[in-house]
């Protein structure tokens, strides 16, 4: 992997941060003023023991200095360039952006995403009001009522002459038709209140059930325990709409039957042998990949070695569950990139895909991945299986050699990749052969 | 008697309403109030023109009109077709149906009696 070019610069804007001249840092480091100018406009690398010197004088962890802003951070700032192309924001300097100013970038995706979701919110009641069929049934109701009020009032207050009996139709009419209007607004409004309360801010179901997987750390103490599914349902999925809960249902059903068949204690004393490493594991516990690609996510961080990320998709491509890694970013809307091993994995079924990736534009980060494809349900009669992907993510290892690493995106919209076979769509960001 | 007016519209004080200030106009009306045989009703009738609701039990205002479209004996009788939808999308398929005249509720008897007046060839 290519070594991250912006060490100079962030070791710059510590430097200027603590009001330190450049003579008297690069004194206290033992070279040259115009050395670590150099240095500082990232003209030379600076690694090893120099780094780490550095890093102590500006207080600072080495790691402060040599990794960038996290993918999705970066991928979120690209969305919100993206948004408000008027703004021509310097999408190819938005790694640096970050680097240098992480308390603004933050405060900028988080923005972001605040927005995106309230978007999505508007989005979705836009679509209720539309599609809607008792919504719909009950404006319409309304509106007949009302046209048939206001008609009939129109022509008793007319000038003209209206017979005695027609005035009394007339008048039974409206009487009849304030009445309807009356229950039909009471139920439109206890159903819009009612309906209120299930609209959250995370809009898609799919991204609510994500949003409560996220804040639980993928580990669900209550079913590790053979605790009942509707309880752990009841205690995560408070808050959700109807159909985040019943995803969420269908979620923890499936975490019920894996830790009943791979139970936490089991697997990570496995690990301890034999790393996370989802074929070895599989092979010596004697079971499914897949299912140990499932229950590495859900193990608690203090029982892994390293930090394991899984992105599983459904038989059309779409993903049905994310555990991000910091190093990989994943799309939060729309598709993810074609070139991820997770869908060459639905190309050959049942055979795992090893493969070290990085996202374009993301040097210095990357993961290896093994995908594998297994049928849903059990198998048929005369039926083609539908299979779901599952994709296992973990940081690069230190001796990985660059030219083993295969450039991926996070999604065509973003992707900076000019030349590549299976695009989808424009990018916006400026492009990379 | 200045024509012959068919409303066909499932809400009957809308119903009496349109039939009372179309009658004080000097048309002659009839009504029906339900989607399903509307097509015959207009075929057995013969009106100058139709006041359609949209959304009527038993088939759709839209289905109703492209019947009356297809078929030469009432191709050409003029609609005005009522509906409580003013989106565009509802707006496109009744034009894309052969609408004549698209009014969205509530409307006043005075765009009704327009409406229908401009319809009638002089």
């Amino acid at each position: 992997m290519a070594q991250d070019t912006l060490t100079g610069s962030r070791i710059r804007e510590r430097r200027v941060a603590r009001r330190m001249k450049q003579a008297d840092l690069a004194r206290q480091a033992g070279i040259s003023a115009s050395y670590l100018n150099l240095i500082e406009h990232n003209r030379r690398r600076i690694g090893g023991k120099l780094l780490v010197d550095i890093a102590e004088i500006l207080g600072v962890e080495p790691s402060a200095l040599t990794e960038g802003a996290g993918a999705a951070m970066i991928a979120t700032l690209r969305e919100a360039a993206i948004a408000v192309p008027q703004a021509a924001a310097e999408l190819d300097r938005v790694d640096e952006f970050a680097g240098r100013f992480p308390g603004w970038a933050q405060l900028l995706a988080d923005g972001r995403t605040r927005i995106a979701a309230l978007e999505r919110m508007v989005e979705t009641l836009n679509d209720r009001l539309t599609h809607d069929p008792h919504l719909a049934a009950s404006l319409h109701e309304m509106l007949s009522t009302v046209t048939a009020i206001r008609s009939t009032a129109t022509i008793l207050t007319e000038p003209g002459e209206v017979e005695p009996e027609w005035q009394k139709r007339f008048l039974r009419n409206i009487f009849e038709d304030s009445g309807r209007l009356a229950e039909t607004s009471r139920a439109l409004v206890t159903f819009l209140e009612a309906d209120g309360e299930t609209v959250t801010e995370t809009g898609t179901p799919q991204e609510e059930m994500d949003n409560a997987l996220e804040a639980e750390g993928h580990h669900v103490p209550d079913l590790e325990q053979g605790g009942s599914v509707a309880q752990a349902l009841d205690r995560i999925g408070q808050g959700l709409s109807t159909a985040g809960r019943s995803l969420l249902r269908q979620f923890l059903n499936r975490y019920a039957a894996d830790a009943a068949a791979l139970p936490a204690d089991r697997l990570a004393d496995a690990v301890t042998r034999l790393g996370p490493d989802p074929a070895a594991l599989a092979q010596a516990l004697g079971t499914d990949p897949a299912l140990v690609m499932r229950r590495l996510a859900a193990l608690p961080e203090d029982l892994l070695p390293e930090p394991v990320g899984l992105v599983i998709c459904d038989p059309s491509g779409v993903l049905s569950y994310r555990k991000p890694l910091p190093e990989f970013a994943l799309p939060r809307i729309g598709a993810a990139c074609p070139l991820w091993p997770l869908y060459r994995a639905l190309n050959r079924p049942m055979v795992i895909i090893a493969q070290a990736i990085a996202q374009a534009g993301r040097p210095g980060e990357g993961v290896r991945a093994e995908a594998l494809a297994v049928p849903r349900g059990p198998i048929a009669v005369n039926a083609d299986p539908q299979y779901d992907a599952h994709m296992l993510l973990r940081a690069l290892p230190r001796d990985q050699r660059p030219q083993e690493v295969q450039p991926v995106g996070v999604t065509c919209r973003i992707c900076p990749r000019k030349a590549c076979p299976v695009r989808r769509e424009p990018s916006v960001v400026a492009g990379i052969d | 008697m200045a024509g012959h007016v068919l409303v066909i519209e499932d809400e009957p004080n809308i119903i009496e309403a349109i039939s009372f200030i179309l009658s004080r106009d000097g048309w002659r009306v009839d009504t029906h109030s339900n989607g399903v045989d509307a097509v015959d009703v207009v075929r057995a009738k013969a009106p100058d023109v139709v006041i359609l609701d949209v959304m009527l039990p038993g088939r759709s205002g839209y289905d109703i009109l492209r019947d009356l479209r297809d078929d030469p004996a009432t191709s050409a009788v003029p609609v005005l077709m009522l509906t409580a939808r003013g989106q565009s999308r509802d707006r496109e398929l009744a034009e894309r149906a052969g609408v004549s005249r698209f009014m969205t509720k509530p409307f006043s008897n005075s765009e009704v009696l327009d409406a229908v007046r401009a319809l009638i060839p002089t």
